[in-house]
């Protein structure tokens, strides 16, 4: 099941001088583990895949059209829906560009409340990613325990924002409110309930016979392939290419914090889960490093109502969970956006998959799938 | 039925025709310490051996309704979020997602509907085995909401399927699928039946 595609001989059928028939299986875009409504047409031969083709647009709802008849302010909310599983981080990227674009310096507390907002979103996001990849893998446990976790950071959003995960809770200049009262303490408890259950987590999966022999060496990308492909985030890292947008171009409260770049070298499937894995417990450092550090002051700065910046263009990143999001605004002094355009990390890294399916048998392309952790969300936009 | 008047003397009223009708109880809570999930409105009446099968027989298709996992957009996580240990969907029998239509009751449409997936949608929703129920979960599915002017998405998914409940939000908390849940399950207590009170006559 585990064997590269080098290694595969040919089937007995093929030594004999039988051709099997080619056969077109369709994959979706209604399929438990398809991560939402992607559909693949794949093309098999016996158990082998041999080519694969995507199709996406099942969830298009014409998003960067959409940001042009909105002002500015009204496009936060729009987000939220792009890549739903880390709605704050899209809203960090999307006010990021803006602020960028009119030049505004955005308080350091402000910044500082980004920084834990976004890291804990991050958590959230590789939650789900660990736990849904597990289920696809046919463990149930891990998603059990990983949205059990995940609801602590929602209530703690909850109480931070009104609402659970489409939070609305950036602002242009800063966010919308300042913590309630208690909310750091809790979330300091919440910090450590979470590294002991991680720690169960990691002895739960990690150790996995199944769960190894499924993953290990299934799904290899080598660096120049990450490279070549544009991957970026935990795809990239789990490759060997050290490229953190969060250290290489820090933006916001990351100038001052340090981060821990998890890079691995297997390039497989495992290793892109270890990433996810490790990556939840430095968000954990970091959170606790900013609410060490949170300073006093303003929550947002003076902005105007009706924001009008000037003319030009800008492109802002930021390291999602799925890798670099950004946001490319073009203004032409009003209101509204003259055009706004996403560089979405899922649509991006979606592309190496029929390079990944070919030569791997078909119980791979579930594991193989699984561990891109794509949002078709964001993929279609 | 809540909206007609209890008393109404006209004879062109084609619900009372004429007749003084009997008011149907509703037992409407005026407070979240009175509030029942499922007592919302008038029990059936049980007038013959055929109605009391008829009420069995909705009673325990009521019990264990299996939706289809057919997750659209942001609205799916949070009906993912449901049938988690923290809101525990299997406390009313509907934790198990068939992947396949043929073995589900109910629909949730759960997010967006572009336009490349009505057809898809209308196909599975075909596909499902009677008696089935379509529950529509988010503003999106809804109305469109707030893409209600795009140019890619169905504005509403009650114009491709016939939705039996709306549950409204922009995503709807877990509480409200729930919530939703129990109201399908008092829709399918009264189906073939008539309210206690109410005429019978057609």
């Amino acid at each position: 099941m585990s064997q590269k595609r080098e290694e595969q001989a040919p089937s007995s059928d093929e030594a004999i001088g039988i051709k099997s028939q080619e056969m077109l299986l369709n994959m979706g875009p209604q399929h438990p583990s398809t991560h939402g409504v992607l559909r693949l047409v794949l093309t098999l031969q016996g158990e082998t895949i041999t080519n694969c083709t995507p199709v996406i647009g099942y969830l298009h709802r014409g998003m960067e059209k959409i940001f042009e008849n909105r002002t500015l302010m009204q496009g936060i909310r729009y987000t939220d829906n792009s890549d739903y599983l880390s709605p704050m981080l899209c809203e960090i990227a999307y006010v990021g560009a803006v602020e960028q674009l009119m030049g505004l310096e955005v308080p350091r507390r402000a910044q500082y409340m980004r920084l834990l907002v976004g890291e804990m979103q991050r958590i959230a996001s590789h939650l789900v990613a660990v736990g849904s990849y597990l289920i696809d893998l046919g463990a149930v446990t891990p998603i059990l325990w990983a949205f059990r976790d995940r609801e602590g950071i929602l209530s703690l959003f909850e109480a931070l924002a009104g609402s659970r995960f489409t939070v609305n809770y950036l602002r242009v200049g800063g966010v919308l409110h300042d913590f309630p009262k208690g909310w750091l303490r809790e979330c300091e408890a919440y910090f450590d309930q979470l590294e002991k259950n991680l720690g169960e987590l990691d002895a739960l999966i990690n150790g996995n016979e199944i769960f190894l022999a499924r993953t290990q060496g299934v799904g290899f990308i080598d660096t120049q392939q990450a490279l070549h492909y544009g991957l970026t985030g935990p795809m990239a890292r789990a490759s060997g290419v050290n490229w953190d947008l969060r250290v290489h171009r820090p933006y916001m409260a990351y100038r001052e914090v340090p981060v821990n770049v998890q890079v691995r070298q297997e390039g497989d499937c495992f290793a892109r889960n270890l990433v996810r894995m490790t990556e939840m417990r430095e968000s954990i450092r970091l959170c606790r490093v900013a609410l060490d550090r949170m300073p006093p002051g303003a929550i947002c700065a003076r902005v105007p109502i009706a924001l009008r910046p000037p003319r030009g263009e800008t492109y802002f990143a930021i390291e999602n969970s799925r890798g670099e999001y950004g946001f490319y605004l073009i203004s032409d002094g009003s209101e509204y956006p003259w055009r706004a355009k996403m560089r979405a990390p899922s649509f991006v890294n979606l592309q190496i998959v029929p390079e990944l399916l070919r030569g791997y048998k078909m119980s791979d392309a579930v594991a193989i799938i699984g561990s891109t952790d794509i949002v078709l969300g964001c993929v279609d936009r | 039925m809540a909206d007609q008047p209890a008393s109404s003397n006209n004879i062109n009223d084609p619900v009372t025709r004429g007749g003084k009708r009997k008011p149907i109880p509703l037992a409407i809570a005026r407070g979240p310490h009175e509030y029942l999930p499922g007592e919302q409105e008038g029990p059936v009446q049980l007038a013959s051996l055929g109605d009391l099968l008829t009420w069995a027989e909705n009673w325990a298709r009521s019990r264990s309704v299996w939706p289809l996992g057919y997750g659209l957009a942001c609205c799916a996580i949070e009906m993912m979020a449901a049938a988690q240990p923290h809101y525990d969907l299997s406390r009313f029998g509907s934790e198990v997602f068939r992947s396949s239509p043929r073995q589900a009751d109910l629909m949730i449409v759960a997010g967006t509907v572009s336009v490349k997936m009505g057809p898809r949608l209308r196909l599975l929703w075909e596909q499902m085995p009677e008696p089935k129920w379509v529950l529509s979960m988010g503003q999106c599915a809804n109305s469109g909401g707030e893409f209600y002017d795009s140019y890619y998405t169905v504005q509403g998914v009650d114009t491709i399927v016939p939705v039996d409940v709306y549950v409204p939000g922009c995503p709807p908390r877990p509480e409200q699928l729930i919530e939703g849940l129990l109201k399908l399950r008092e829709k399918i207590l009264k189906q073939g039946l008539k309210l206690r009170g109410e005429d019978e006559r057609p």
